[in-house]
This record gives C-alpha cells, sequence and structure tokens, in this order.
C-alpha cells in the first residue's frame, strides 16, 4: 500500500517538476498576497506584525488552493482519473499519495512565505518548535481536505468556484488555530499556543480518518 | 402534457399533507400567542427574551434536518453500492431535509442578530457559537450547490452523501461550542443530561414552540421530497423527448 502511495504521489510531484506551476506561478503571486495586505493595511508595521500569523495563513490557504485545483485537474484531463481507477491502485493508497504530493508542494510554497513574512512584515521567530509543528499540522490538514474535497469537485464544469466554497468553511478552523498558533510562536501573543497547535493535529487526524474511509466512494464513479 | 402530470403526480399535497399543513398553520399561530402574549417578560432581558420561542427552535430543526440528512446519505450510500439506481428516495430526502435545515440555521442566525443587538448592543460579535454557526451554515449551503450542479445524477448524489457525513462533524462543534470555549452567547437553554436554565411558563413555552415548528419542518421536508421527485421526472421526460424528436428527425431524413 505504501509503496503504491509513493508511486502517486512521486508521479504528482513529477508532473509539477515539469510543469514548474508550484514554484513559477502559484508563490510569486502567494508572495504578492502578501505585499497587497501590506497595502491594504497602509504598511502600518506594527498591525502587520500583529497579523503576521493571520495573512500568512490566508496566503497559505490561496496558494494551495490552487494546488488543489491543479492536482485535479491534470488527473480529470484526458480521462487519467478512470485510467487511475483502472490501474488497480487502492483508494487507500491514492488517497495517500495525493496528499503526500500536495504535502510537499505546500510545504515549499510555505517555506517561500515564511520568510516572506519575516522581511515583509517585521517578525522574528520566538518558539521555532511552535512554529514547526503548527506549520506540519497546518499542512496535513490542507493536504488530506484539500484531497477529499479536491476529488469532490474533480471533472465538473464549475470545479474553479466550487472547490473554495467547500473547502474554505472545512479549514476555517485549520486557519483560526494556525494564526493563534504562530502569533505566540512569534511573540505577538502569550499563552496558548500549543493547545491551538494540538487542535490542529487533532483536525488533521479526524480530516485523515474521514478521508481513508470516505475515499473510496469519490472514486467509484457512475 | 408530462407523464408526471398525466400519472397525478403534479401536485406535492396528499389529504394527509393538508392535514399536517393547517396543523402546521395552527400550530405555529398558537406560538405566536403563546410567545408575545402568555409568555412573561425575563427579569433582565424584558420583551427580547421572546426571541427565544423562535431562535433554539430553529436551531434544534436545522440540527434534526442535518443529521435526517445524514442518515439518508448513510442508507442511500449502502443501497447504492449495491445497485447504482437504487436508493435515490434516500438522496432525495436527504436533500430536502438538508434544505428545510439551511433555512432554519439563516433563520437562527437572523433571529440571532436581531438579540444580539438588544442585549450585547451589537449585531455581531466573533463569538465562538455564531462563528461556527456562519461556518455550518456556508458549508451546507456548499452542499446544497454540490447536488445542483450539472453532473451524472449517480456521481453528483454520492458525492454529496459523503459530503454530508463530513460536514455533520460540525453541529456538535456548534452545538458544545459554548461548553468549550468562554463565549458571549449562553449557555444552551435545554439539553440533555442537564437542568433547563428557564423555568414555568417560558419552560413550557418553549416546548410548545419546539413541537410547532417541527410540525411546520416536517410539512416542509415531505413537499421539498416531492417537489425534488417531480423535477426528476421532468428532467427524465426532457431527456426522453429530446432523443424521440432526435430519432424522428434522424427517420425523417432518409
Amino acid at each position: 500500500m505504501l509503496a503504491e502511495a509513493l508511486l502517486v504521489a512521486r508521479k504528482d510531484l513529477r508532473v509539477e517538476r515539469r510543469a514548474k506551476i508550484a514554484l513559477g506561478q502559484v508563490a510569486p503571486l502567494a508572495l504578492l498576497i502578501l505585499m497587497v495586505f501590506a497595502f491594504a493595511l497602509d504598511a502600518n508595521s506594527s498591525l502587520l506584525e500583529r497579523g503576521a500569523g493571520g495573512l500568512y495563513w490566508l496566503a497559505v490557504l490561496y496558494g494551495g488552493t490552487l494546488l488543489i485545483q491543479r492536482s485535479f485537474d491534470v488527473e480529470t484531463d484526458d480521462g487519467n482519473m478512470d485510467a487511475l481507477r483502472m490501474s488497480g491502485i487502492g483508494s487507500t493508497s491514492l488517497f495517500l499519495g495525493k496528499a503526500s504530493a500536495l504535502f510537499v508542494q505546500i510545504t515549499v510554497l510555505e517555506l517561500i512565505l515564511g520568510p516572506g513574512i519575516v522581511l515583509l512584515y517585521n517578525v522574528r521567530v520566538v518558539d521555532w518548535v511552535l512554529l514547526f509543528a503548527a506549520a506540519t499540522a497546518g499542512t496535513v490538514a490542507f493536504s488530506v481536505c484539500g484531497v477529499l474535497w479536491g476529488v469532490m469537485s474533480a471533472g465538473l464544469r464549475v470545479r474553479a468556484t466550487l472547490l473554495p466554497l467547500l473547502l474554505v468553511p472545512v479549514l476555517a478552523p485549520v486557519l483560526l488555530a494556525g494564526s493563534r498558533a504562530f502569533e505566540t510562536a512569534l511573540g505577538v501573543r502569550t499563552g496558548a499556543g500549543w493547545t491551538w497547535a494540538g487542535l490542529m493535529f487533532v483536525i488533521a487526524a479526524v480530516h485523515t480518518a474521514v478521508g481513508l474511509g470516505a475515499f473510496g466512494f469519490l472514486l467509484e464513479e457512475g | 402534457m408530462t407523464a408526471a402530470a398525466n400519472s397525478g403526480a403534479k401536485m406535492t399535497a396528499t389529504p394527509i399533507t393538508r392535514v399536517l399543513g393547517v396543523s402546521a398553520l395552527a400550530a405555529t399561530a398558537l406560538m405566536a400567542v403563546l410567545g408575545l402574549v402568555v409568555s412573561p417578560p425575563d427579569v433582565i432581558q424584558g420583551e427580547a427574551v421572546r426571541m427565544l420561542y423562535i431562535h433554539v427552535p430553529s436551531i434544534w430543526i436545522a440540527y434534526g434536518g442535518f443529521a435526517l440528512t445524514s442518515i439518508s446519505s448513510i442508507l442511500f450510500l449502502r443501497r447504492s453500492r449495491r445497485r447504482p439506481d437504487q436508493g435515490r428516495h434516500y438522496d432525495r430526502l436527504a436533500g430536502s431535509a438538508a434544505e428545510v435545515g439551511v433555512v432554519f440555521t439563516a433563520i437562527t442566525l437572523i433571529t440571532g442578530m436581531l438579540w444580539g443587538k438588544v442585549t450585547w448592543g451589537t449585531y455581531w460579535q466573533w463569538d465562538a457559537r455564531l462563528t461556527t454557526t456562519v461556518l455550518l451554515f456556508v458549508t451546507y449551503l456548499g452542499y446544497l450547490a454540490l447536488r445542483r450542479l450539472p453532473a451524472e445524477p449517480t456521481v453528483r448524489s454520492r458525492r454529496a452523501a459523503v459530503m454530508a457525513l463530513i460536514s455533520f462533524i460540525n453541529v456538535p462543534i456548534v452545538h458544545y461550542s459554548v461548553d468549550w470555549w468562554r463565549t458571549l452567547h449562553q449557555k444552551a437553554s435545554l439539553s440533555v443530561g442537564r437542568r433547563p436554565e428557564i423555568t414555568g411558563e417560558m419552560y413550557w413555552t418553549l416546548l410548545y414552540s419546539m413541537l410547532a415548528v417541527t410540525i411546520l419542518a416536517t410539512w416542509l421536508i415531505i413537499h421539498r421530497y416531492r417537489v425534488i421527485r417531480l423535477e426528476e421526472l421532468r428532467d427524465e421526460e426532457g431527456l426522453e423527448a429530446l432523443i424521440a424528436s432526435r430519432l424522428n428527425k434522424a427517420v425523417g431524413s432518409h
């Protein structure tokens, strides 16, 4: 099962490496969004510093949604999804493989956005372990939710608008918890950073369990 | 005239649902009298407390509607896995219960905002209960959007059923948000295993309001179910008529 999942993840990452959509288009766009936030807040440095965590996760949400969309567009073009279904790879392996590939891509996006908020919003990391834990939990949650809702909207004509509508309410608790955990990690707020990071791990675990159970139903078409 | 109309299915009402409809109307009228006249004003909140009799039953109906959607979705997935053409009635029931649930969630939000303006001095607070309720509302709007998409019916229904099951996770989060987080919103007025927060006429009026709104919601769900069935018949007949006209054209051109 893990070997099959790895195969699917490597396939997705190879497609991405050749197309260079994540690095060439999505990451620069997400960085631009960080700059636009600064314009919207009138480059108010104290406000940007306080809101850096939330703005970071909003940029990840925007970029991540584009990556999720892209991950399923390549499957639905030319009937690739049918080929995957007929390949004999189990639904669990497919789910884990797609989620792993998305995890890698969103991590790369976050590695670009992280220095972005440090430089643009003038923030300083005071708790690296918390920052790393919250980022990991958030990325897992984004990846598994992305696969689940991505396959839900795959192949539909209105998927470009449907996916954010389905995804954002589900990811809103992750955004909230991520923002609070980052505020603590960046020294903007004291207190319950680890509680929020723990909540993110719980959300990631619940959606992984639901995804593993439900993905098979979503793949059985018609 | 369509076959649906010919088969006598052109109406969504039957004698039983007419009785149910009249009962819902009478029960709602009595609820208004009890809530606005018989029930006394609150010592602290004054007349604003009357919002309770529509606000609390609305969210309970929403929870009930979403629970019915989830149960129907499970039954649909089980049936359709065996035979893809089976279990359509469960899918219709899931859709109609979700629609009614969304309407009552909207009523909860509107009445809550009006109540908040009177008691908190603002329509909106970024409070755990309010925020989670809005997320619940938007999640089920997404579910309804998914149900309306132009796609093969079985595929669409299956995706909607899975989404219904995932979306239901939000219901306990909304309900227990007042216990799990510090919120401006008061604790639940009625809750299983806990003494009610209100007593006397207020308590009985609230219980009666829940019964009245339940009758109304049942009537709405039945009618919505039948409307969905009629829409499906119309689509099937439209497709059959289109195929027939194409065949006639093809025969005529030879």
